[in-house]
């Protein structure tokens, strides 16, 4: 039998239907990979093997009863931020030390309805604040790719490195992620694969922990646009549970595949062009327009002037959110308690030793930027850049462009443990600058691979959406991967 | 909030200080528990007295990922509560968070609103007296805001030796707070803004008001000034449980404040706790150690909005408040305005009267309700709730005197039988023989019996005719009050020959 890993979701759905292979057999293959694999690349926190085959033969059942669904069979990885019942669920940070939540989140629960299949939980930086996966306290995930003729670990980005690197070697069919900042679409870009960040309220952010509630949002990260739609397609729904999350249909977004860009407008923001930005980021910029050109679409240079504020406006609103969301996490309820003489003793030292250091800096932040006097200088003014930026994309839109056309990220993965880095956070904060503005503005935004850099390593572009109007990027992202084709690491594993 | 001071200094209400007179300044914030059966933001049960932590949600555990979703019902009740008051509504509001770290807050912020409640600016009429000639005064009220905020939970230190332990019953369940203008000046009419509020929440339906239950509980503000002088340094009482406390409080923090001053020094504004066993106030936190809340709008609540119809819809819906009701009872029942006032202070009384005045002389029916029912009940230690007599038996009691059965002091007699034995007012009636004697035969031998027992009376009785009335009472007494009183007036002047 061929390897059963190397299929797509479309392609193990389809022979499955036709009675090729079971879920079983799949979900076993993915199992066999995942031992093989997650100690040189750390994708899985938790492996759930049991669950897994057990999922997986309740799955061949239902199928052989004539009751598929649409992801039926399919074995996914689950990023630790997603409450799993009976799971392990820690958003890997040690202050959720052998939480095993009672509930399943909305979107979880979506995928299982629909007959997915769970391997285990995946890595990620700690509650989700990070862009390069080290920050998780299970340790750095390892990028699947390494530049030509090296063998230096390279960062699978962040926060759901966990997720990008598990689907690019191949350790799950797909993987769910989350995105507040670039959550999904950094870590895609540093891997070949395609994230998607839906608009803000499309899935449910119910028994997801809490990173910056406003900019939260599920998505999935895949091997291929395709992948990404159906997948989508599952895990969005209206939510009771979340007053946020929007009562709109869920479209088939596969059916928007192949369909024509002609006519389309693709906006070019001038923004983005930012100083020092490498040369093969602009080349990959100019490749992406050309294209979507011969496709027929139509290429409009378009201002979104507020750009540039949105990185400091976003690293102030997602701390604020952040330090208020993770005050729950105190010792008192569960996870880790590092006893004290008192209560305040108690909250001091679980909360020092329970939390990283990123996350402890982010909580600073945060805390400082709500607090009396600092409140209007700070958390008010960046809620006031928000609605301009917002306001920018709308202009935007309302003068006909259909979708935004950006590179992903300002570079290729970067090393783990890189000391420039590491010694100045606004640094690696930069990564995000691309992605924030999407969250900033609640909208969609999808990173699909376009090519590889001089290194060979991949490098995304990002394509931004009207509200609720995911198939227009789908289609959009579609036409830029047939164009591009598929980019898969070397295994050295 | 701009302090605007409201009220004239009035010299009756000063208190005496070693260096003049002196005039109290009080603002009350009121927490109330809304009536519902579930919480603000979860569908747990709201039920008092509940095994510890049984009515607990995943929400109100602050679980990782839960998400508040507000309860339809809390907000109507707000809505309702802020008509009662007279107050400004809202139609689109925010929930904030008040971010602080204790045991009983399991999300680590409480839910509340800050700059954007669902109420605004509002009144409540109080009444304070009687006076030395029995008048009352009625005095208006500011109400500054209401707004809706999810309770604690419940810390218990007397369960373990060394740790404490948390019951989150209450953690999430829906309070109002209503924060009144400083426009009090005195322990009594802070005390009657704290009856008068319960009672409109009690008409209303939206908080049982059960102080001792933690219902209703109040943070008391308090400051002196030189009368008509510019506000001083408040001080604020946390968590008062009870009216009496109220005023306690009131009292005692006024006196120290004054002392202070007087003494040469200055007030601190700082948060303190009422002792009930001492009877006195003491320092909790001061400014310094104020918690800073970092109150920030909550992103997962998106702002509260609602229609001008369903605001509408519970307007026309809003039950008779007191004010109303007293006037009604003042100018359709032809009560007093002091009557109408006792009957109206708790609404579980202006419906017993209701109940016993429909078809009745809603005066008698007053009467018997104020003087008997009332003081039986005031004498006994019980609420309205608890009474032995029932609006049926007591206007059956009332019916009798009416339809001539029995006399009014037979009914009082009556009235003491039904409270300890009860029983149907007309059946005690006949079973016991307390029927009034109507028969003029047997009223006319007693008449005869005592006229002839009594010649030296009949003699002074020429003289002075107001002495019948001796006659009457002797035959009163001979009959065992049984008499109807009118046949054995006339009787007896006929009798004796004296002209009407």
């Amino acid at each position: 039998m061929t390897d059963l890993t190397r299929l797509t979701i479309a392609q193990a759905r389809d022979e499955m239907n036709k009675g090729t292979f079971s879920s079983l057999d799949l979900t076993d293959a993915y199992l066999a990979a995942i031992d093989a694999a997650n100690p040189a690349i750390n994708a899985y926190v938790k492996i759930t093997p049991d669950k897994a085959r057990e999922m997986a033969k309740a799955s061949d059942t239902r199928r052989a009863g004539g009751t598929a669904g649409a992801l039926e069979g399919i074995p996914l990885g689950i990023k630790d931020l997603y409450a799993t019942q009976g799971v392990h669920t820690q958003a890997c940070s040690h202050v959720l030390d052998g939480f095993e939540p009672r509930y399943e989140s909305t979107v979880t629960a979506n995928l299982w309805a629909d007959g997915a299949v769970m391997l285990g939980k995946l890595n990620m930086d700690e509650f989700a604040m990070g862009s390069s996966n080290e920050t998780s306290y299970y340790g750095p995930v390892i990028n699947p790719w390494r530049a030509e003729g090296s063998n230096a670990n390279l960062v699978p980005g962040g926060s759901s490195g966990g997720s990008a690197a598990a689907v690019a070697a191949l350790l799950c069919a797909g993987a769910t992620a989350t995105d507040t900042g670039g959550s999904i679409r950094q870590p895609a870009a540093f891997t070949g694969t395609v994230g998607i960040k839906p608009t803000y309220g499309r899935c449910s952010r119910w028994g997801i922990a809490a990173f910056a509630s406003s900019l939260d949002q599920a998505g999935p990260i895949a091997r291929d646009v395709r992948d990404a739609a159906i997948l989508l397609k599952s895990m969005a729904s209206v939510d009771d549970k979340d007053t946020t999350s929007v009562d709109l249909p869920v479209p088939d977004y596969e059916a928007a595949l192949g369909g024509s860009v002609k006519g389309l407008k693709i906006g070019i923001p001038r923004e983005y062009r930012i100083e020092g930005m490498p040369a093969e980021i602009d080349a990959l910029w100019q490749q992406g327009i050309a294209w979507l050109k011969d496709a027929g679409a139509e290429i409009v240079d378009i201002e979104l002037p507020h750009t540039k504020y949105a990185l400091p406006a976003y690293y102030i609103v997602a701390p604020a959110e952040a330090s208020s969301n993770l005050a729950r996490y105190d010792g008192v309820r569960y996870g880790l308690r590092v006893p004290g003489k008192d209560i305040a003793e108690m909250y001091e030292k679980t909360r020092a030793e329970g939390f990283g250091e990123e996350v402890k800096r982010r909580i600073m932040i945060g805390t400082y930027v709500l607090s009396a006097g600092y409140y209007d200088a700070y958390y008010l003014r960046a809620q006031k850049v928000r609605t301009l930026i917002k306001r920018d994309f709308e202009l935007a839109f309302d003068a006909g462009v259909d979708a935004i056309l950006t590179p992903a990220t300002p570079s290729s993965a970067f090393a783990i443990g890189d000391v420039n880095l590491a010694s100045d956070p606004v640094k690696m904060y930069l990564n995000d600058i691309f992605t924030v503005t999407v969250n900033m503005a609640g909208l969609p935004g999808i990173a699909v691979p376009a090519g590889l850099d001089p290194q060979g390593l991949p490098l995304g572009l990002q394509l931004i959406g009207r509200p609720f109007e995911e198939e227009t990027l789908f289609k959009t992202a579609h036409v830029i991967e047939q164009a591009a084709g598929r980019f898969e690491p070397k295994k050295w594993w | 909030m701009t302090l605007v001071d409201t009220r004239t200094p009035d010299p009756k209400r000063l208190v005496p200080g070693a260096t003049g007179d002196w005039e109290i300044i009080i603002g009350l914030e009121v927490h109330a528990q809304v009536t519902s059966n579930s919480k603000l933001f979860s569908g747990a049960s709201t039920t008092f007295g509940n095994q510890a932590n049984s009515n607990v949600s995943l929400v109100d555990a602050a679980m990782p990922g839960m998400l508040p979703v507000i309860n339809e019902e809390c907000v109507a009740q707000a809505v309702r509560t802020g008509l009662g008051l007279k107050a400004q509504i809202n139609n689109r509001s925010v929930f904030d968070r008040k971010n602080y770290f204790y045991p009983d807050l399991p999300q680590g912020y409480q839910i509340s609103q800050f700059k954007d409640p669902i109420v605004g600016e509002g009144e409540i009429i109080i009444s304070v007296g009687p006076d030395r000639q029995g008048n009352f005064e009625d005095i208006e009220i500011g109400i500054e805001r209401l707004h809706l905020e999810q309770d604690a939970g419940k810390s218990m230190h007397d369960q373990h030796p060394s740790m404490s332990y948390v019951d989150l019953n209450r953690s999430g369940v829906a309070l109002m707070e209503i924060v009144s203008k400083p426009d009090m000046r005195s322990a009594d009419e802070a005390k009657a803004y704290v009856t008068k509020l319960r009672s409109i929440l009690r008409y209303l339906g939206t908080c049982d008001g059960n102080m001792d239950e933690g219902s209703l509980r109040a943070d008391v503000n308090v400051s002196v000034r030189k009368p008509g002088g510019e506000f001083g340094t408040r001080c604020e009482i946390k968590n008062v449980n009870s009216i009496r406390f109220i005023g306690q409080a009131v009292d005692y923090e006024a006196r120290r404040q004054i002392a202070i001053i007087e003494d040469g020094g200055t007030i601190e504004q700082e948060t303190r706790l009422f002792d009930p066993g001492k009877g006195e106030t003491r320092s909790m936190r001061s400014k310094e150690d104020a918690h800073d809340y970092r109150y920030f709008p909550d992103p997962d609540l998106l702002p509260l909005e609602f229609d001008q119809a369903f605001v509408d819809a519970l307007k026309a819906n809003l039950p008779e408040l007191p004010d109303d009701k007293k006037a009604r009872f003042v100018a359709e029942m032809g009560l007093s305005v002091y009557d109408a006032s006792i009957l109206v202070s708790e609404k579980a009384i202006a419906d017993y009267f209701e109940e016993v005045a429909a078809g009745r002389d809603g005066k008698m029916a007053a009467n018997w309700i104020i003087n008997d029912l009332l003081g039986a009940l005031n004498k006994s230690g019980k609420g309205i709730e608890e009474t032995p007599v029932s609006p049926a038996q007591l206007g059956g009691v009332i019916d009798l005197i009416k339809d001539g059965t029995i006399s009014g002091k037979i009914a009082k007699d009556l009235f003491e039988i039904i409270w300890e034995e009860g029983g149907d007012p007309a059946e005690v009636v006949e079973s016991r023989g307390m029927k009034q004697v109507t028969d003029t035969g047997a009223i006319e031998k007693a008449v005869d019996d005592v006229i002839g027992a009594n010649p030296d009376q009949v003699a002074k009785v020429q003289a002075k005719p107001a002495l019948a009335g001796w006659f009457v009472g002797q035959v009163m007494k001979a009959t065992g009050g049984k008499a109807n009183p009118k046949a054995v007036q006339n009787l007896v002047k006929a009798k004796l020959g004296i002209e009407d």
